[in-house]
């Protein structure tokens, strides 16, 4: 306990130097949670849209495995690498302990409970879209899961990427809660949009992003590399993915592409998540990539 | 020196030859035969799909025989079909990884699910569109679990 204060004093001191020279980590008042009931089959389905299991699970894990959040996961990206931690409800090396005001800083803000600033790896910059009931309803679910106490690894991360304190300019440039397609909706575009630019997070690997690694939020989901370096994560816009709404909800829902190939490479894990929503979830997704704006289109 | 030349451009070309033709027909029957078997599984599945996804009317007949195809297919023996050698450092026309010839315990376990989902979708295809439906995702799963850990991504 008393290494825990200790830990927590030095990255409370380092966190509060930052903040004379950079933006503090900002934070959710706990007052916006007020009165919100948790549901926890909303909180499944909010876990299974945001696909937290494809990257806190244990490399490998499978089927019921998926459920222990222990972390260890490795991303390879230009900036180092980064290893999931673990996100399991053990309260000393998972976040067992965590408050729901906790999951919304980190989802919301990229702020740990120690107000340090979390690596954009971790899909804040779309998560800072989620309604704070789902937070709620998250933070419920996530509690239901198995406790892991494999301690969580450290990012392998060179400078200056190393200076955390530098990100609290990174979330000035790039951290925009505000819809990307910003127009009127039907009711299902809108659960649509919600799905695929909050929770399920997709602009993360099928946007482009810039030399300091922000969405490069004109060329919404008009394909990029990929960020291990082989080969190119396609463009989902009308004019590059020619799939029928059926295709797409099809695919979500079984992996089949229209040629009835399996789906290939890291696909494979949303899939994984994706086969767990509802029929209308995955059409609602392929609603509302139909009027996302084409890659020819000029912004 | 004229001569030479063409010495030289005719060997080049033949070189050329030579290499287009290993390029096209380096398969290993072995290869072709596990590729075939894909194409079949995905042309019965394929007419699962298109009434799953509401691009054909629903027939339990038709389902039904595409169903049982399925079944039948994922018990074929392939014992004879995966000969070392041919994975895709081999044969860089297979997406086979080398994986598979270490962990054949694991891709059998795999191959078996296959034939339990292909199973269930047998017991499912003729009943009604609902139950076909339910079926897909078991099915497409039990794909990607092999091909996730043993196919080698395109390109």
């Amino acid at each position: 306990m008393r290494r825990w204060f200790v830990a927590l004093a030095i990255v409370a001191a380092l966190a509060g130097g930052a903040g004379l020279i950079l933006t503090r980590p900002s934070v959710t008042a706990p007052t916006e949670l007020n009165g919100l009931v948790p549901d926890l089959a909303q909180g499944e389905v909010v876990f299974y849209a945001a696909g937290c299991a494809a990257c806190h699970s244990a490399p490998g894990a499978e089927k019921e495995d998926r459920l222990v959040l222990s972390g260890g996961r490795r991303f390879e990206t230009p900036f180092g690498t980064f290893v999931a931690p673990n996100i399991s409800s053990d309260p000393e090396h998972g976040i067992g302990n965590w408050s729901s005001v906790d999951l919304a800083n980190a989802l919301i803000h990229g702020t740990s409970p120690s107000r340090q600033h979390y690596y954009p790896a971790f899909p804040y910059a779309s998560y800072s879209r989620i309604k704070m009931q789902d937070v709620v309803s998250l933070h419920a679910f996530l509690k239901t899961l198995p406790a892991n106490s494999a301690p969580s690894a450290p990012h392998e991360i060179g400078f200056p990427f190393n200076i955390r304190l530098a990100l609290g300019g990174w979330k000035l440039l790039f951290l925009d809660p505000d819809w990307v397609v910003d127009r009127e909706l039907t009711a299902e575009q809108e659960r649509g949009r919600y799905l695929v630019e909050a929770l399920g997070h997709c602009g993360e690997c099928h946007t482009r992003r810039n030399a300091l690694g922000g969405m490069v939020l004109s060329e919404w989901l008009q394909g990029a590399p990929n960020p291990n370096g082989r080969g190119r994560i396609p463009g989902l816009t009308p004019d590059q993915l020619k799939w029928s709404e059926a295709d797409i909800a099809e695919y979500l829902k079984s992996g089949f592409t229209p040629d009835y190939d399996s789906a290939g490479g890291e696909m494979v894990e949303v899939i994984e998540n994706t086969s767990r929503l509802s029929d209308a979830d995955r059409l609602a997704i392929a609603k509302y990539l139909k009027i996302i704006p084409g890659a020819s289109a000029v912004d | 020196m004229t001569k030479f030349f063409s010495f030289a451009a005719v060997g080049l070309f033949s070189v050329a030859i030579v290499g287009g033709a290993l390029a096209q027909q380096s398969e290993n029957p072995a290869v072709k035969a596990r590729k075939s078997l894909m194409s079949l599984y995905a042309f019965n599945i394929s007419q699962l799909g298109a009434m799953a996804k509401g691009e054909a009317e629903y027939n339990a007949e038709v389902a039904a025989a595409a169903a049982n195809n399925l079944a039948t297919l994922s018990k074929v023996d392939q014992s004879a079909m995966w000969p070392a050698g041919t994975d895709n450092v081999a044969d860089p026309s297979s997406r086979a990884l080398p994986a598979i010839w270490e962990n054949f315990a694991d891709v059998g376990a795999k191959g078996q699910a296959f034939a339990e989902a292909a199973a269930a979708m047998q017991a499912a295809a003729g009943q009604d569109l609902d139950a076909l439906k339910a079926a897909m995702g078991p099915l497409g799963g039990a794909c990607s679990a092999c091909h996730k850990a043993y196919r080698a991504p395109k390109e």
